[in-house]
């Protein structure tokens, strides 16, 4: 059921979750979870594996059903748990072309062109006209740097250029917000600042975003707000210096020692 | 030593062409019908409700299980006796190829579908696309490339499998050459051009699969 009597959140928040609940078989992954982000707000959700992170993500969208609690993306507001009907799959399908998804392994589709992979979102799902649909598409790859790579496959590209194709193709959809799920983790390490730029600038364009990262240093400098999850409860969150400068809970501090917090991004060689 | 006379075949040539043209038919027929109950028996085993898997996966089972000259018997004699359906040998043996060929089909799409990695349709679910248009535009195209060979794979042993229908006196090349055998008392010359006729057919689409096989493979 949805628990809607707290209000904790400002009227401005784009993002609001409330008491959301996930199992897997018997195993809990997201327990009572709460959360709101703010329009034009970046927040990170860092954490170990298996804290819940990413099932937090994907539940945003509702690409994973949660069992219990709500979720409000803009206008548009889920329940769920006893009581809650399921949606049918056309309300899911439009409640998720208003958020926009990047994924860990890219997941482009290789059959594809790098334009097409682009244009497909905008002409099968938004019904758009194919000259407008490439224009726009054409715009969003020349965003990402990418505009010379329209023609080539997927296949052709490094894992830097086919994560910032991916964030062209959620970026084509026109979203509201944001969801990187982990974006950079399966990047060799000198193709991640190329990703993390085009990030930071649409942070810097007030996208609103809730990011999933292992990139401490990066959280601290584009995300506002920081949320350290473990066992699928938010252990600490605050405003994202704050939480990494001076964490305030011993798991945030046990997690947060892994990391060498100095702060520096990692460097942008081959960005745009 | 036995003195072979390929020359006394020559009368028989009609007979021949009919057959061949009879089995050749008969394939397209069973091959077009075949992958349509493999369409319906793929997404059958797909389906998100248990009974219809469970139907699916019982039709396919029953198929494959059992050898299809047992089935082809089956469908002609027992059919009208338990359901009072009368079919004439080619219908009979049509609908008994057709939805052998099927329960193979099925399980080569179902096995092009599921081979496509999760990340795909999540990542057109993500975009806001439909189950039905992440399947046509993500998944599908891609499964099909990697569907192609094992299909033309399965439609090959279809159209050799052609050649069981004669016991039902479908009159396809195996039944025309028996006639022929008999009557000019010539069984090896004009069963060695039998072999040879399916031979000079089959090999040159094994070819063609297998050209078309490395163009996908380097396709992807």
């Amino acid at each position: 059921m949805s628990e809607t009597s707290k209000i904790t959140s400002k009227i401005t928040s784009k993002i609001e979750i409330r008491g959301l609940r996930k199992s897997f078989g018997s195993n809990e992954v997201l327990k009572n979870i709460s959360l709101d982000v703010a329009k034009g707000g970046v927040v990170a959700l860092i954490g170990p594996s298996g804290s819940g992170k990413s099932t937090l993500l994907r539940c945003i969208n509702l690409l994973v059903v949660p069992d219990g609690g709500s979720v409000r993306v803009g206008d548009t507001r889920f329940a769920f748990g006893e009581g809650a009907k399921l949606s049918d799959v056309r309300t899911l399908a439009k409640f998720r072309a208003t958020t926009g998804m990047v994924f860990q392994h890219f997941n482009l589709f290789p059959h594809m062109t790098t334009l097409q992979n682009v244009i497909e979102g905008p002409v099968t799902v938004r019904r758009m006209a194919k000259t407008d649909a490439e224009k726009l598409a054409r715009a969003q790859l020349a965003k990402v740097g990418l505009a010379e790579k329209a023609d080539q496959y997927p296949a052709t590209l490094s894992g830097g250029q086919k994560q910032r194709v991916a964030i062209a193709r959620a970026l084509a959809m026109e979203p509201d917000v944001m969801l990187f799920d982990e974006a950079t983790s399966a990047l060799d390490p000198e193709l991640v600042g190329e990703v993390l730029a085009v990030i930071q600038r649409l942070a810097s364009e007030g996208m609103t975003m809730v990011i999933v990262t292992h990139e401490i240093a990066f959280a601290r400098e584009v995300a506002d707000r920081l949320i350290f999850m473990r066992d699928g409860v938010v252990v600490e969150e605050g405003a994202a210096r704050q939480v990494i400068d001076n964490p305030q809970q011993a798991a945030t501090r046990a997690f947060l020692s892994h990391f060498h917090r100095t702060g520096a991004l990692p460097p942008a060689n081959a960005a745009p | 030593m036995y003195q072979w006379d390929f020359g006394i075949l020559w009368s028989y040539r009609w007979l021949f062409l009919n057959g061949l043209g009879v089995t050749v038919g008969f394939t397209v027929v069973i091959v077009v019908l075949g992958l349509v109950f493999g369409l319906f028996g793929a997404f059958g085993t797909l389906s998100r409700f248990k009974a219809v898997r469970l139907v699916a996966l019982t039709f396919i089972e029953a198929f494959r299980c059992t050898p299809i000259l047992v089935q082809l018997i089956w469908f002609y004699y027992a059919l009208p006796i338990l359901a009072g359906v009368e079919m004439t040998p080619i219908t009979a043996s049509a609908l008994a190829l057709s939805l052998y060929g099927g329960s193979f089909y099925s399980e080569i799409i179902r096995g092009g579908i599921v081979s496509i990695d999760r990340g795909q349709s999540e990542a057109g679910a993500a975009l806001g696309m439909t189950p039905g248009q992440s399947m046509r535009r993500i998944v599908l195209p891609q499964a099909i490339k990697r569907m192609i060979p094992a299909l033309m794979n399965q439609s090959i042993i279809q159209f050799k499998n052609t050649s069981l229908v004669s016991v039902l006196a479908v009159p396809d090349l195996v039944y025309q050459s028996q006639v022929a055998a008999h009557d000019s008392y010539r069984p090896l010359e004009t069963y060695t051009a039998v072999a040879v006729a399916y031979a000079a057919i089959l090999i040159p689409l094994t070819i063609i699969v297998r050209r078309g096989e490395k163009r996908l493979a380097g396709s992807e």
